[in-house]
């Protein structure tokens, strides 16, 4: 089974990166964009095939070091 | 008086702060990060700057899973000392000693150069040879220097005194180099034995490099 966890700055955290891209496509005259999140994918090969321990097993992974949950938010996404 | 400095791969300060340190007049040990036990004469054990396991995932995230850490966070729950410095404030959150998180800067770029900083609370043996409201020039070197901390942390960091050192302008007006909330440069714990800020007192020690202000800074730990 594949996992692939999306992690990225909590909302109401000032995302600089962000900023920066849609600074950028502005000036590229792409003016449809009301606001720009830059994170990160990990994609994680599980060797668990139960959906549910994979993904309470994934949380924990983000939890403890994944993530820094003082942050950021993780989404997981298993395949 | 003996210093512990941690070297994990990627650590590039701990000799800078081993020759501050004993120029002082403290003992210092460099400690590689594979050890599960730290010297028993230990006075103060020092998380060195640099760029544990570069930086990967996040600074300090992988840091914190090195085996000499859990002899790290026992010895600061004994009350044990603890300063980290750059990258080891970073290590030093992301283990939770210490409150809040680092992120990137907000102008993107890695800013190196001389800073002023302003002394917020001095009731603690850190900053305890310093003054409130005292300035002090020290050097800063990091991409990740950004604090952050929620509202409510933010407030216990004020009730608690536990915000150390602002960035300021020379007279003491905030001025704010890397989007840190409330322009934080440093801070401790509630108990006040972890210690951890993004300059680098051990780079002023000098006044041919600039600056001697981390003198009146380290000595503290001495003094104790």
């Amino acid at each position: 089974m594949t996992a692939i966890v999306n992690v990225s700055l909590k909302t109401g955290v000032l995302d600089s990166q962000g900023k920066a891209v849609h600074h950028a496509l502005d000036s590229l005259n792409f003016k449809g964009v009301n606001d720009v999140r830059v994170g990160k994918q990990i994609v994680l090969q599980l060797t668990e095939t139960d959906k549910d321990k994979a993904m309470a097993e994934v949380t924990k992974m983000c939890e403890e070091i994944l993530a820094n949950t003082v942050i950021e938010d993780f989404k997981i996404e298993l395949i | 008086m003996k210093v512990t400095i941690l070297q994990f791969p990627g650590t590039n300060c701990e000799y800078d702060t081993q020759h501050a340190f004993e120029s002082l007049g403290a003992t210092c040990e460099i400690v590689w990060h594979k050890a599960e036990s730290l010297p028993a004469d230990t006075n103060l054990l020092v998380v060195a700057g640099g760029f544990s396991y570069g930086d990967y995932l996040r600074s300090g995230a992988i840091a914190k899973f090195s085996p000499v850490m859990k002899a790290v966070t026992e010895y600061a729950k004994k009350g044990g000392k603890v300063l980290g410095i750059c990258n080891g404030f970073q290590v030093l959150t992301e283990a939770g000693l210490l409150p809040g998180a680092l992120k990137r800067n907000d102008g993107l770029h890695f800013i190196s150069k001389h800073h002023t900083l302003k002394v917020e609370n001095n009731n603690n043996i850190f900053l305890e040879k310093l003054n409130n409201g005292d300035i002090v020039n020290i050097p800063i070197a990091h991409h990740d220097g950004n604090y952050f901390i929620d509202e409510a942390g933010l407030a216990d960091l004020e009730k608690n005194n536990q915000i150390l050192l602002r960035y300021t302008d020379a007279k003491g007006n905030i001025q704010n180099p890397n989007g840190s909330v409330s322009s934080i440069a440093g801070i401790c714990n509630k108990d006040k034995n972890v210690f951890g800020l993004m300059p680098h007192p051990e780079r002023a020690m000098e006044l041919i490099l600039g600056s001697d202000d981390g003198v009146k800074m380290l000595e503290g730990f001495l003094a104790s």
